[in-house]
């Protein structure tokens, strides 16, 4: 990586006896959206504390864009925009007081644009008390990113939110991207890391188990692809043919599945031997391990 | 300086949005005062002569401590400062702008009181009123400074309202707000020393009254200047931006060295 915007190197945190993060080291670069994924206590929102400042490592060194973030305070804030994943706001203070008030503190007019963008517009006069959870995390997320920040840290930034506001905090996360914002992401949701990030970095008992793109950690696995046919008469279902490359087979909701290690000659295979029966093809997908599979996998392994 | 001004502004809006605090920082006070106005002077005439100080000094108390510190306590415990951290708030602001903001929710009543008392319950008004009006300030604030450090040190809201109580209380009974200093008796003067209520009404009595006073006036306003510069360090110094942070800089216990003018005046009336 040429510029590293973030660099952590054997982190260590514990809280009395247990170790919450154990000598993990990673780097992000300028532009990237890179996903720390990982199960609950997994040590996900302890890295990011650590790195936001808000908690004191026991070990290891932390630099954002070179600055220590334990030692340096004001000129990271306004570096970075943060959604913590708990976090609360004065139960009686406005949308409206909420955006003037800490845009005021990080020197930047208010940003109504953003607000309305995520669906607060008519919420300006409401009290946080007596927001939805899914308008508290849209307002948090308005906040972290009114200050146009280099670097944007989101936990489990769609925790809470309804099918509409996660795409369009999704357009939003690219669209920042595209800027050359950078995006550390904390989340357990699989299918988010896999279609946002740009590498990740799984995350086990407080340790790095896996790093990589997620190209490159779904290849890492047991290296079979999903082969899965559906035909009219329904022919694979019957007879237990052998195909090529296939090491375990069996039969969901009307398709015949196949994990092989030799996806074209699998398919090849298949597609001969409906020939041959007369039968008709109806689907047929190929789909290489998704991360959640992985993920999956890995976990197990670890256990 | 916008930064501030919204801070402010927010905190002042708070103080009267919030129902609790409405009660503490105008309700309560101004109640208890009409009630003392008109039972108190009818069963104790004399009591008159310090109606006005001493529902002043209740205003400021009754706000500062008993108001301000379990909303600071709660926001820490629902992790509005963690949020005011990752956004540059500082901690003394945090800390400055509650105690600025009560002390003038309390100089509002405190207005009330000193302009109606005379007229309307024949309380005895001030001979100087420029000392009245400095000595309600410096005890707002350093009511404000110890309400504060009360907030910062308390574990939960529960704690905090305790230990307002425990100066609360006796502060009412011992601090020359009912019963005056000079018809206590001796060997109890010492324990109404410990409370900085009494100090108050003592500053009050012998600068803005021109009474004669069992502490002297001027010790009584430098033992009050001396405890809020020494809280409001303290709270600074003890402030934690998040309860489930453990490197905190200093032990809460630290705050008692708030009490230490106070034990002093005390050790030196006992004396």
């Amino acid at each position: 990586m040429n510029s590293s915007t973030i660099e952590v190197k054997d982190l260590r945190k514990s809280y009395d006896d247990l170790v919450a993060v154990n000598s993990i080291s990673f780097t992000v670069g300028k532009g990237e959206i890179f996903g720390l994924l990982g199960p609950n206590g997994a040590g996900k929102t302890t890295t990011l504390e650590c790195l936001e400042g808000l908690r004191q490592p026991d070990e290891g060194t932390m630099r954002i864009m070179g600055i220590d973030p334990t030692r340096v305070g004001r000129q990271l804030r306004n570096m970075i925009g943060v959604q913590l994943q708990t976090s609360g706001l004065p139960a009686n203070m406005t949308v409206e007081e909420a955006l003037k008030f800490f845009c005021a503190y990080h020197g930047v007019r208010p940003r109504y644009d953003l607000i309305d963008r995520l669906g607060l517009g008519e919420k300006l006069g409401s009290q946080y008390q007596d927001l939805s959870t899914g308008q508290k995390r849209r307002l948090a997320l308005a906040l972290a990113v009114a200050h146009d920040p280099s670097i944007l840290v989101l936990d489990e930034p769609t925790a809470g939110l309804d099918v509409a506001s996660r795409v369009e905090l999704h357009a939003m996360m690219k669209e920042l991207k595209e800027n050359g914002t950078t995006i550390l992401l904390a989340t357990h949701d699989m299918a988010e890391a896999e279609k946002m990030t740009d590498s990740v970095a799984i995350l086990l008992k407080g340790r790095i188990v896996s790093t990589g793109t997620v190209r490159d950690i779904t290849a890492q696995g047991s290296g079979f692809t999903r082969v899965s046919v559906r035909t009219d008469e329904s022919l694979l279902h019957e007879k237990g043919f052998e195909f090529p490359g296939v090491s375990q087979w069996m039969i969901k909701d009307d398709y015949s599945i196949y994990y092989t290690t030799d996806p074209g000659q699998t398919v090849t295979a298949i597609i001969n031997t409906i020939d041959a029966h007369e039968d008709r093809l109806i689907d047929l997908r190929v789909e290489r391990p998704s991360l959640e599979e992985r993920f999956l996998e890995i976990t197990d392994e670890r256990n | 300086m916008t930064a501030f001004i919204n801070h402010f502004s927010f905190e002042f809006k708070t103080g009267l949005r919030n129902r609790n605090l409405l009660v503490t920082n105008y309700l309560l006070p101004l109640v208890f005062y009409v009630m003392m106005g008109f039972v108190m002077v009818e069963i104790n005439p004399q009591f008159a002569a310090v109606l006005i100080p001493a529902m002043v000094v209740f205003t400021m108390m009754v706000s500062t401590m008993i108001g301000m510190p379990p909303p600071l306590t709660e926001a820490r415990e629902g992790g509005v400062y963690r949020s005011y951290k990752i956004n540059g708030v500082p901690a003394i602001s945090i800390l400055t702008i509650p105690v600025l903001t009560t002390v003038f929710h309390a100089l509002i009543v405190s207005t009330i009181i000193a302009l109606t008392g005379g007229s309307v319950f024949d309380g005895v008004v001030p001979e100087n009123w420029l000392a009245f009006a400095s000595i309600t300030l410096l005890i707002g604030i350093t009511f404000g400074a110890i309400g504060a450090l009360i907030g910062v040190v308390s574990a939960s809201t529960t704690s905090a309202v305790m230990l307002s109580q425990l100066i609360f209380i006796p502060s009412i009974l011992l601090g020359g707000m009912m019963i005056p200093l000079e018809v206590l008796p001796e060997s109890v003067r010492w324990l109404s020393a410990l409370f900085p209520a009494t100090y108050a009404m003592e500053a009050f009595n012998g600068l803005a009254y021109g009474r004669e006073t069992i502490i002297d006036p001027a010790a009584a306003v430098t033992i009050l200047g001396i405890s809020m510069v020494l809280s409001f360090t303290l709270a600074v110094y003890l402030f934690n931006w998040d309860s489930h942070n453990s490197t905190r800089k200093g032990n809460p216990l630290l705050a008692l060295l708030a009490a230490v003018p106070f034990v002093a005046g005390a050790v030196y009336i006992a004396l």
